[in-house]
């Protein structure tokens, strides 16, 4: 209908005037998207609490999973992730910085804010790598199963393996040749096949090595599933006794009696679902801040060229900012029902 | 057609310095809190065993501090406390409604699944 169309002004199709929530569309969608995201990461982490609530006692605790620190070593319960929860708050507030720095068309300051949450970023990227690492390999003692079929959990210090002196030779080490390198793996990997016995490895080539190795201090056993002898929420065992047992399993000469890191069948914390959660959740929200520094980093670009600076407003800053501020929301729950329940 | 009538929401956010000053002293007042908060979180979960009488209390403590933390984020960081209050509304209450049902499901069943679980085993 020619004619018509000069009509199309605000009465004809917006009668209010004003929108109803005072926002723009772009904004607005954003919190759409964030809502439904949010419910995804409920839905994980209320998976998570069902399945932790079923399993009781058997679930990990989180200050004995987690307690090392890089270059430091064992006994930081939980400094590492509070590291990591404070590295992303930081970068969340440097978002905000930059956010405030674009109300005020402060291009220089954007700049400098925005540079920031990029680097804290990449921070917390790097943590979370390391964390993956560190669970994976796990930790030097393993898991092991006790001779009653109770499930245990190991800790103290593991006295260090010096070297194997040869004791009967194989296609290739001969009879009194010492080994230095690569003890450590291939003691855990004699281990998990069965093939130690009181103080004596089988090696891979078919020769058989004394083991030279310093004395475990403070060894205790934290049992995690029951067995005839010893119950879950039972007393530690300790001292000699622990190392009798925990060396009785190890020598045994049987197969998956211990256990070391995690993988997606098996791991030396707890359950099978523990390390799946582990690896979900804490993936799932890695890769949200992974999409959020490549983001972040697209903005930063659009900031450098000037073009929200022509457009009047840096309302993208602010979008952005609201999915960044949503990975830190996110994190603060993780930290808690994963990390600290 | 130029349109001059409509509302460009995007320049709302806008002020000036004076006014940034007060906000940007909020934030740094926020950051504190969080990480005192964080702190405070590590502290009691490395100095309280999970087999201590006062786990339960512990436990409603993270919570309740978690959820003290969240609100600050998303209210300060997010400046959802800035926005309108239907907004804010339409937001938060169905999220609050669905996730305390779906948290309620989550723990009765968890409960009622273990005990079976526990019985079949003895």
């Amino acid at each position: 209908m020619a004619g018509h169309s000069a009509q199309l002004d605000a009465k004809t199709l917006w009668g209010g005037k004003e929108s109803p929530f005072q926002t723009s569309y772009g904004k607005l969608m954003m919190w759409f998207f964030l809502v439904s995201d949010a419910l995804t990461f409920s839905g994980l982490l209320i998976a998570y609490g069902f399945t932790r609530h079923n399993a009781q006692d058997a679930w990990p605790i989180g200050e004995e999973t987690f307690n090392s620190m890089p270059f430091l070593g064992h006994g930081y319960p939980l400094l590492y992730v509070a590291l990591m929860t404070f590295i992303l708050i930081v970068s969340s507030v440097t978002m905000v910085l930059a956010v405030e720095a674009g109300h005020r068309m402060d291009r220089k300051g954007v700049t400098k804010w925005m540079i920031a949450t990029v680097i804290g970023g990449f921070f917390f990227l790097g943590s979370q790598a390391w964390e993956w690492s560190h669970f994976i390999h796990g930790s030097e003692f393993g898991k092991i199963e006790l001779s009653d079929g109770s499930v245990a959990i190991v800790k103290g210090h593991f006295g260090e393996i010096n070297s194997f002196t040869v004791l009967e030779a194989g296609k290739k080490h001969k009879v009194g040749a010492v080994i230095k390198e690569d003890l450590m793996h291939q003691f855990q990997h004699a281990a998990e096949k069965g093939h130690l016995e009181a103080g004596k490895i089988h090696l891979a080539d078919g020769s058989v090595a004394k083991i030279n190795k310093a004395k475990d201090h403070d060894m205790k056993l934290i049992i995690k599933k029951s067995g005839k002898l010893y119950q879950v929420g039972g007393k530690e065992i300790t001292g000699k006794k622990a190392e009798q047992l925990y060396y009785e399993s190890l020598y045994a000469g049987e197969k998956n009696r211990v256990i070391y890191g995690a993988n997606m069948k098996q791991n030396e914390y707890g359950p099978q679902q523990y390390a799946q959660f582990f690896f979900f959740i804490t993936g799932f929200h890695g890769f949200h801040v992974f999409s959020g520094v490549v983001i972040n980093i697209l903005i930063l670009l659009g900031v450098l060229s000037g073009t929200y600076h022509k457009r009047g407003h840096y309302e993208m800053v602010e979008k952005t900012g609201l999915y960044w501020h949503f990975v830190d929301l996110v994190w603060v729950f993780v930290f808690t029902f994963f990390y600290l329940l | 057609m130029e349109r001059d009538d409509l509302i460009e929401y995007s320049l709302h956010g806008h002020h000036d310095e004076a006014k940034g000053k007060e906000i940007r002293s909020k934030i740094y007042k926020v950051t504190i809190l969080l990480t005192l908060i964080t702190v405070i979180e590590v502290f009691i979960g490395a100095s309280i065993k999970q087999s201590s009488d006062w786990w339960t209390t512990v436990k409603i403590i993270f919570i309740l501090l978690t959820l003290l933390k969240a609100g600050y984020i998303v209210m300060v960081f997010m400046h959802l406390g800035d926005e309108r209050k239907y907004l804010r509304n339409v937001i938060l209450i169905p999220y609050f409604i669905f996730v305390l049902y779906l948290i309620f499901i989550a723990l009765w069943e968890g409960t009622a699944v273990g005990n079976v679980w526990e019985t079949m085993w003895q």
